[in-house]
């Protein structure tokens, strides 16, 4: 009988199928935990590495190897926020409006962000290039308004500079990171990174930024310093 | 008055290297540990008086002692350690910067701690929304394991270790120990009952210690300076130091290692106080699940006990300091909005309060609220705090409550005559670029 459903494993256009390849990178997640099931995390950011989405191909997959079904399987992907149901642009943009944040500036920038890129929250230019998301707090507080992008930090930021950013990454000539890479990935680079696959980009960067820095330099120049280890224990 | 000791090294370009970080005495502690009883260094870090840097505060050493030990019983099953490293509580951002700079120095912490609970595996459940910091702990476990620091038999212990960094998928829920462990086993995230507790039915209801990262990076430096050393900094029953995470409006927002019991006046007076010519209106001590404070609370020693004797708490020493433009209602809105979406809907008082307190305060906000409004808001907060399954519900009510109570007369404002408050005056870079 046929219900109405969509069939599970049609691909849409546009999107690269998932492959043998991706099911031994599944099973090598699975292989990292004393239980299979704990591989469900990773192994969606996997598909999302594939298909740039959460797509009930992917879930397919998953519940397969897992030997779960496919509604435990997608009741778990539509509880994370990071799982996406609809495709994310090359460069997906997440503008936090959390409270500090959003009083200090992150609400004029979502609201330029939509703005420049005439598409609202969770939306993708026409392009498939850039799509963005209001987001909560991103631990970097101290570097308010913050925008990610891929989810690597794009710290202080002003109306103008988010404009320059969302050109730049439109044009696929996006800056690096203030901390992270020396190149900006794309989502779906990024989601391999996520599902435990180092990309080797690791060791790029700085150690830290200019604000993680302002307590030790301040300590520095006071002369401050914690007790040093007594001799004994030395 | 500062005491960088986790942040000693972050301006040292490779600090978040192997070698970075053996230059300053890396994985020394790991070489003495692995000499000492196990039994030892949990009294040792008991000794100490290290106290949970997650929020709660909760004694290390005590939690690593609760773990069943011998063969029978739930001791004899396999032993768990999982770092919480889901930093997602609003304010708090001390981990991640800590992780990107120095992640030898948790994975360091993490196989002592392993050790001492005779744990074989470990996890680090890391918030998936920090690509560069997911990197960063995969090559430092890569370059560990290359070291011998990982593995079988490390460095002729007889102690084998594998530790596996999980990149989280986004829900500020996972941050709550039960929840996160439900979620790495690939649940939705949702927190459990409780007892039984995580030390004897955690991760497949094995025995498990979860601590927060910094507790666990502190972990080295005790073993290498002994508990005297950590106990001489802090106050009479906050020992130590720690990561304090000033921001908003300030002149010098950033990471200040101090002892605990230190003032925010202290820090203000230290990093240049608020931004010119602008006073301080209210401020979190530990991230928006803490009572908001004022001016009035700039002497409060920021240890465990000050903090909750100023009826606040201490929390993750997120200091997020809002001047005089900021809007109270505004801010307060935001948070809720926060807990509203990140409510994990199992328990009914946090899921529905915390969508009704959003509305209500939307009205407010927008200047279509009544003062009937204010006493509902309370009086949701009331069938929310002690009676949702987690913190997160409770946590929801504290900027609500500590608002209303600090600036009543602004909310009746707002029910009078709208909103007075020029956003554009809060923002850090005015009208001018806007």
């Amino acid at each position: 009988m046929d219900l109405g459903l969509p069939a599970t494993t049609v691909v849409p256009d546009g999107v690269p199928p998932l492959t043998d390849d991706t099911r031994r990178e599944a099973r090598e997640i699975i292989a990292r935990y004393p239980r299979s099931r704990s591989a469900l995390l990773p192994m969606l950011h996997l598909v999302q590495s594939v298909q740039g989405y959460v797509t009930p191909a992917g879930i397919s997959l998953c519940a397969e190897e897992l030997e779960l079904t496919k509604a435990e399987v997608g009741a778990v992907a539509t509880f994370y926020t990071m799982y996406r149901r609809r495709p994310a642009g090359t460069y997906h943009v997440g503008v936090c409006t959390n409270t500090l944040c959003a009083v200090l500036g992150g609400d004029a920038l979502f609201a330029a962000a939509k703005e420049h890129l005439g598409i609202g929250n969770n939306e993708t230019t026409a392009d498939g290039s850039v799509s963005i998301e209001h987001i909560e707090c991103n631990a970097a507080c101290d570097y308010a308004p913050v925008l990610m992008v891929n989810w690597e930090f794009y710290d202080n930021q002003d109306p103008q500079s988010l404009r320059g950013l969302l050109d730049a990454c439109q044009a696929g000539n996006p800056p690096a990171p203030t901390r992270g890479p020396s190149r900006l990935v794309s989502f779906k680079e990024m989601s391999r990174v996520l599902a435990g696959f180092n990309d080797g980009l690791g060791q790029e960067g700085v150690a830290a930024g200019p604000a993680s820095l302002i307590g030790l330099d301040l300590a520095r120049q006071r002369g401050d310093v914690a007790p040093s280890y007594p001799a004994s224990e030395a | 008055m500062l005491t960088p000791v986790l942040s000693a090294h972050w301006d040292e370009a490779d600090a978040f290297t192997l070698e970075g970080y053996a230059r300053h005495r890396g994985y020394e502690a790991l070489t003495k540990a692995l000499k000492t009883d196990p039994d030892a260094l949990i009294q040792l870090v008991k000794d100490s008086g290290l106290r949970g840097r997650g929020g709660a505060g909760f004694p290390t050493g005590m939690k690593w002692g609760f773990i069943p030990q011998g063969p029978e019983g739930q001791g004899g099953k396999p032993h768990y350690l999982v770092v919480n490293a889901d930093e997602s509580e609003p304010g708090t951002c001390k981990d991640v910067p800590f992780m990107l700079a120095n992640p030898h120095a948790l994975l360091e912490g993490v196989i002592i701690a392993s050790y001492a609970i005779r744990a074989s595996h470990a996890f680090i459940y890391v918030r998936g929304e920090v690509t560069h910091v997911v990197r960063r702990l995969h090559d430092a476990v890569e370059q560990a394991r290359a070291a011998g620091h990982l593995g079988k038999d490390i460095h002729g212990s007889g102690f084998d270790l594998e530790v596996v960094v999980h990149a989280g998928a986004g829900a500020y829920i996972c941050g709550e120990e039960t929840a996160l462990l439900d979620s790495l086993e690939g649940y939705r995230g949702q927190p459990r009952l409780r007892p039984p507790f995580p030390a004897t039915h955690g991760l497949y209801a094995c025995p498990t210690v979860v601590n927060n990262v910094e507790s666990i990076a502190s972990v080295p430096s005790i073993v290498l300076g002994g508990a005297e050393w950590f106990a001489s900094m802090g106050t009479e029953k906050s020992k130590g130091y720690t990561l304090y995470s000033l921001s908003g409006h300030v002149k010098k927002p950033g990471q200040y290692e101090a002892p605990l019991g230190i003032t925010l006046r202290q820090l203000l007076d230290l990093s240049g106080g608020m931004r010119d010519g602008r006073t301080l209106k209210f401020w979190t001590p530990g991230g928006s699940s803490t009572p908001l404070l004022t001016a009035d609370h700039l002497d409060v020693p920021l240890d465990y006990e000050g903090v909750t004797a100023a009826g606040s708490m201490l929390g993750t020493k997120a200091l997020q300091c809002f001047d005089d433009t900021t809007c109270v209602v505004r801010a307060i809105l935001r948070w809720t909005e926060f807990y509203a979406h990140e409510s994990c809907g199992k328990c009914t008082p946090c899921r529905e309060g915390t969508y009704w307190m959003v509305q209500i305060l939307q009205r407010l906000e927008a200047g279509t609220g009544t003062e009937e409004d204010i006493a509902t808001l309370l009086d949701t907060c009331d069938n929310i705090f002690g009676r949702a399954f987690c913190a997160l519900g409770d946590g929801a009510t504290s900027p609500i409550v500590s608002g209303v109570q600090l600036f009543r007369d602004e909310f009746l404002q707002h029910v009078s005559g709208g909103c007075p408050f020029d956003p554009v005056a809060s923002t850090v870079f005015g009208a001018v670029t806007a």
